[in-house]
């Protein structure tokens, strides 16, 4: 039996999601649950911090540099969409203080999935994710968008989550083992069965990121859910099942890279390119940035498909950097609020600059990020990106990656174009909201002021690649 | 060495001068005054910063100078800036051309006064880095980042149609500038740096060179412009607000004619020989047919729009040339042009800012109300067409006589050019200016106020100084062409 305390982060958050749920049912004070809640993720990133590097329980549960970095993203999404919910509950219709508790299990669930080395491991941690996240898109009862947002998803969910179950029973029984490390040294190469099992894992984990051809549900769910949880969507889950899907393929499959390789290139460059044209004809801001998150998935699997360690470090640097810009744009629309009541549509950003001329211009810049314009970090995450992809000799998916660059830039400005160039509306007093602040101001100058020193960045992903290369 | 970062100063000072317009408040017209000096004086500063640089500029070192380099990204991608004899003329004319523009937005700009001069400070700072960067991350991250400060220029304070010219603008640049990025990072993992000085003395297979070559020549073809690429330029000309103009014709366009002569002709002088009849031919069709083209506008901003792709023509073949002579020819040719296409642009400003219309035949006979006024505008359309003792004749001139030396063929087609120059330049200011005024609304016209005349005075000392006496330009520029074509030479055998 091995030491439980080897997984302390993972049980500190279980157990204070369970205090959380007691406490709730006694503490009518919805606030004080959330702000506990996030002061054990943030106890929980000191957690993480600290931890040793090992592998432990038979191999198939690994704490090491990578898991370590992606737990830090996961929570920073998290304690996020936390603070986000502090000044939405009352007018999103979303005052529960299960809210928090769904948020922390399903925190654990991706834990566990870029922790995991095992199959098992990591269903479980797909799936403990994936309910949480079925109830929080249904969590506004009264409102038949996100009931249907919630349906949506859970049906696909299931379909996804079967296919991957499908994949799994594959690879078990053309290997004869669960572990990624055993698959690797016992499969044989030229069984055809192990192959399928790899494409029906690589599907359902392509659901999980919203890669096409599996992004269908991705702008219904982002538009029907409550916007704090869209933007969990778009901050926390993607980049855990990242981190899933980079661990499922180098340390199982590593070898056969020749045979994936393919796929993950197509999933790249549809999604690029499909996001590209379909973002342009968007009128609801949450559904534009739905097909935005799958094109900048593309961009991101570009880094997995160069099977290097640049195009891993890249894949690192290109999601921290979307993370990062996530935060501010979604912090934005969610301070789009007139007298109590949301905006979503584009043409309600008309004219902003005249009453919010700071605000305006710093979602202008993070859409000139967004689109990959220097000298801001959007632009470094695509270099890096293309970087990886020109050394492994990807001249084509980089070719391709540009050109979707090129063409995405036009939706990107045409907000641009809509907050500056058109008739001004009236205020929103949501720009005021001192929580959502909090959240804008930071991650917009990072984002701005990414350029002058980005070696810091650039080092901490090199330095959690370690266990891959 | 001189001790002082001062390459560095004059990247950042705009970008303080934008922290401190922040903290000033827009709400009435004493503070957007305040905003609009605050602005000036910050711009002119940075151009006596950019004169002292000129003045200790070391005139017989063809090597960068005043360079600075501090680690930034990783290994091989740093913070490397530095000066020639080329670069520093281009960065003085920018700071130049700067507070020039604030002081002729004075009064045209009516509305979000303080965003309007914060992006110019930001145009500027990424202007000068430009100029100075000496690692291609660098260049990259400069040369596209202006195109930010200008798309919002264009798009807020454009005129009608400015939401069409400024995505054109933007989109027509971007699309030609990734092509360079993807060459940028072929070029930093083959390498293994991105530093300049250091691939100067690269040498690329052959094969390399001519992709490489081509994916530059596509970021530097659209934003110079050569033809057939030329057509956002008009566009984005007639609906940028005057001062908008006066940068993009003085200085964006400069910044691919620079990149031509820093990093086409100096990386991949292989390559530049093999396509040099293309470029030569691009040139002068370009030359050719916008000259044509400017003859049948009615729109003055339009005409000098073309007028300037025709410029640009002109210097392209002179770049390509390989000869010192045409490389100073170019040079030249790109400074003049600064200054009179961004003078005719001034003095399209004035005529459109008094009567709100920049079509030709709503003119006439300007002459007998604006006596001034017409005075300077034939200053400029002469420099414009070349005549000699301005400043358009010495560079055309010698990039004439590095193509003759080249090709007799080339200097007669683009001779033509020279001709059609004085015709559409000369037809212009004949309906503008002279004539019966017959028109009443021009009756009202008032000459030019003492702004402008601040404005027009140092455009026109320079113009006609260049002109009469342009050794100490020459000078300047020299050593650096010297070393720029012996390099070019050396690699070649």
């Amino acid at each position: 039996m091995e030491n439980i305390l080897h997984i302390i982060p993972e049980i500190f958050i279980f157990c204070s999601a369970l205090i959380l749920l007691i406490l709730g049912l006694f503490i009518k004070n919805i606030k004080l649950i959330n702000n506990l809640a996030i002061l054990s993720l943030l106890i929980a990133v000191a957690l993480v911090i600290n931890q040793p590097y090992q592998s432990i329980y038979l191999n198939s549960y690994v704490i090491d540099e990578f898991s370590s970095l992606f737990k830090i993203m996961i929570f920073i999404g998290s304690i996020v969409t936390l603070v986000m919910f502090v000044s939405s509950r009352e007018d999103l219709h979303i005052n529960l203080y299960e809210f928090p508790i769904l948020i922390l299990f399903s925190t654990l669930g991706m834990m566990v999935m870029v922790s995991a080395n095992d199959l098992l491991a990591m269903f479980i941690g797909l799936e403990l994710q994936s309910l949480s996240l079925y109830v929080l898109a249904a969590l506004n009862r009264n409102s038949l968008l996100s009931s249907e947002a919630g349906i949506k998803y859970f049906i696909l969910g299931a379909l996804s989550s079967g296919l991957l179950l499908f994949g799994i029973s594959y690879i078990y029984g053309f290997s004869g083992n669960t572990n990624f490390n055993l698959i690797a040294v016992n499969y044989n190469s030229e069984s055809l069965g192990l192959l399928i099992g790899i494409v029906f894992v690589l599907a359902g984990l392509a659901f999980k990121v919203s890669a096409v051809p599996f992004h269908m549900w991705t702008p219904d769910v982002y538009q029907g859910a409550p916007t704090p949880i869209t933007a969990f969507f778009a901050l926390a889950p993607k980049i855990a099942a990242m981190g899933l899907l980079v661990r499922f393929l180098f340390n199982s499959f590593g070898e056969l890279y020749l045979d994936w390789q393919q796929i993950i290139f197509f999933i790249s460059i549809a999604s690029m390119m499909l996001a590209a044209f379909a973002a342009i004809a968007q009128t609801n801001i949450k559904r534009l940035m739905a097909y935005s998150s799958i094109g900048h998935i593309g961009y991101a699997l570009i880094g997995v498909a160069c099977v290097s360690s640049e195009g891993l470090r890249s894949l690192l640097i290109y999601l921290m950097i979307y993370l990062v810009m996530n935060i501010s744009v979604f912090t934005v629309i969610l301070s789009l609020k007139r007298n109590d009541a949301y905006f979503e549509n584009i043409s309600d950003l008309s004219g902003m600059y005249k009453n919010h001329p700071f605000t305006t211009i710093l979602v202008a810049l993070m859409m000139f990020s967004l689109a990959g314009i220097p000298p801001l970090a959007g632009f470094f995450g695509k270099f890096y990106i293309f970087v990886a992809a020109l050394e492994s000799n990807m001249v084509f998916l980089a070719v391709i990656g540009i050109i979707a660059s090129v063409i995405s830039a036009f939706y990107y400005l045409r907000i641009v174009k809509i907050m500056y160039f058109d008739e001004p509306k009236e205020e929103f007093d949501g720009v005021n909201i001192r929580s959502l602040q909090v959240l804008f101001y930071p991650s917009s100058f990072l984002v701005i002021l990414f350029f002058i020193y980005p070696a810091p960045i650039i080092q901490l992903s090199e330095y959690a690649i370690k266990s891959f290369y | 060495m001189n001790e002082l970062p001062i390459l560095s100063i004059l990247i950042l000072l705009p970008i303080v001068g934008i922290f401190f317009m922040t903290l000033i408040r827009n709400n009435n017209d004493q503070s957007s005054n305040n905003l609009k000096h605050t602005a000036l004086w910050i711009s002119f500063l940075n151009f006596l910063i950019s004169l002292y640089l000129l003045f200790s500029f070391n005139q017989q070192d063809a090597d960068f100078q005043f360079e600075e380099r501090y680690f930034w990204i990783e290994y091989g991608i740093s913070y490397h800036l530095g000066v020639d004899g080329i670069s520093i003329l281009f960065i003085v004319l920018t700071t130049m051309l700067v507070p020039i523009c604030i002081l002729a937005s004075y009064d045209s700009i009516k509305f979000s006064v303080k965003e309007y001069l914060i992006a110019f400070l930001a145009l500027e700072t990424f202007m000068i880095g430009v100029f100075c960067s000496l690692d291609l991350v660098l260049f990259y991250l400069f040369f596209e980042g202006g195109l930010i400060p200008m798309f919002l220029i264009i798009g807020i304070w454009g005129g009608e149609r400015r939401v069409y010219s400024t995505f054109k603008f933007f989109l027509y640049t971007l699309a030609g500038s990734v092509f360079m990025l993807l060459a940028i990072i072929y070029i930093f993992i083959t390498a293994g740096t991105t530093d300049v000085s250091y691939l100067l003395d690269y040498n690329f297979t052959r094969n390399e060179q001519i992709v490489l070559w081509l994916a530059f020549f596509a970021s530097f073809m659209v934003k110079i412009p050569m033809w057939p690429f030329h057509t956002w330029l008009p566009d984005a000309h007639v609906e940028a607000p005057t001062a908008g103009s006066v940068i993009l014709a003085g200085v964006l366009l400069k910044m691919a004619g620079y990149g031509f002569i820093r990093f086409s002709i100096g990386f991949f002088p292989e390559a530049s020989e093999l396509f040099a009849p293309l470029i030569f031919a691009l040139s002068i069709v370009a030359i050719i047919v916008t000259s044509l083209i400017a003859l049948v506008q009615e729109d003055m901003k339009k005409l000098i729009a073309y007028s300037s792709v025709a410029h640009m023509g002109f210097v392209t073949l002179g770049i390509f040339t390989f000869t010192v002579q045409g490389i100073e020819g170019s040079v030249i040719q790109m400074i003049s042009h600064g200054i009179v296409s961004a003078a005719l642009f001034l003095c399209v400003g004035v005529v459109y800012d008094r009567l709100h219309t920049r079509e030709i035949s709503r003119y006439g006979g300007l002459v007998s109300k604006m006596p001034m006024y017409a005075f300077t505008f034939m200053i400029f359309i002469l420099a414009s067409l070349g005549l000699p003792g301005t400043s358009g004749f010495v560079g055309e001139f010698l990039v004439l006589l590095s193509i003759f030396s080249i090709n007799t063929y080339f200097a007669v087609f683009a001779t033509t050019g020279v001709v059609l120059a004085a015709t559409y330049s000369l037809w212009l200011y004949r309906r503008m200016i002279f004539g019966a005024l017959i028109k009443d609304d021009l009756s009202e016209m008032l000459d030019l106020t003492r702004r402008e005349i601040i404005i027009f005075v140092p455009l026109i000392t320079l113009t006609i100084f260049i002109g009469i006496y342009p050794k100490p330009v020459i000078d300047i520029i020299e050593p650096s062409a010297k070393k720029i074509v012996s390099q070019v030479n050396g690699k070649l055998n």
